[in-house]
């Protein structure tokens, strides 16, 4: 089972991991992004996902095909969700099983990074001091990934 | 000369007011001079010097040539996961 999908509820890691398990898997990796509380030291009460919902479907397709090309993945599930989110909830799932350890991991890996350089998703950060803010990852202090 | 509707997300909406802009274009004009023409609008200060351009839902190339049945949109820099 291969699938992604853009969704406005939350998502449920625990319910991907069971429906991806299988007795033919001896690994199954998970990578789940959280809304985090703070953001460059300011203090974060919200993030509002938005996309422009065809092209990111697209391009979710396109890695995910990619990826189970490249590791050798059959199951793979991504969610991404849209809307405003509270902190700590989870805006982004990647669920890969595998026979072993290293092309689960891999492929978790490989489509959490290439989402964060081509999938047209933006975020809005909504901060405790009432302010709110478009993030600019290529203008990241310090440029490094978030 | 015809009018290709563009499409805005996030923070280039908010610049430029709003979710579409029609911008007239001749004929055979590629995503380079369509990125032109928007320079001249009022908000695209906040374009980047090689913002990046989705023609049919897949990246484009500045070389790319555009018409009006194209479905075309500006990409800020992206910020999922």
């Amino acid at each position: 089972m291969i699938r992604v999908a853009l969704v406005t509820r939350a998502i449920d890691p625990a319910a991907l991991i069971a429906s991806i398990a299988s007795t033919g898997y001896g690994a199954i990796s998970l990578f789940a992004g959280t809304v985090r509380d703070t953001s460059d030291g300011r203090g974060v009460s919200a993030i509002d996902y938005s996309a422009y919902t065809s092209m990111a479907e697209a391009e979710l397709e396109q890695i995910v095909a990619e990826a189970a090309d490249r590791f050798g993945i059959t199951s793979l599930i991504v969610e991404h969700r849209i809307g405003v989110l509270s902190l700590g909830e989870t805006s982004v799932a990647i669920v890969a099983a595998h026979a072993h350890r290293a092309p689960a991991f891999d492929c978790t890996r490989y489509v959490i990074e290439e989402i964060k350089k081509r999938v047209p998703i933006w975020k809005m950060e909504h901060y405790i001091d009432g302010t709110r803010e478009w993030v600019d990852p290529t203008k990241a202090i310090g440029a490094t990934a978030k | 000369m015809s009018t290709v509707t563009v499409q805005l997300f996030a923070s280039y909406a908010e610049s430029f007011g709003g979710p579409t802009l029609n911008v007239p274009l001749k004929s055979g004009s590629t995503v380079a001079d369509l990125l032109d023409s928007m320079r001249a609008l009022p908000g695209a200060s906040i374009l980047p010097d090689s913002p990046r351009v989705a023609v049919n839902r897949k990246f484009a190339t500045n070389d790319q040539l555009v018409d009006a049945r194209d479905e075309i949109a500006l990409i800020p820099p992206v910020a999922g996961g």
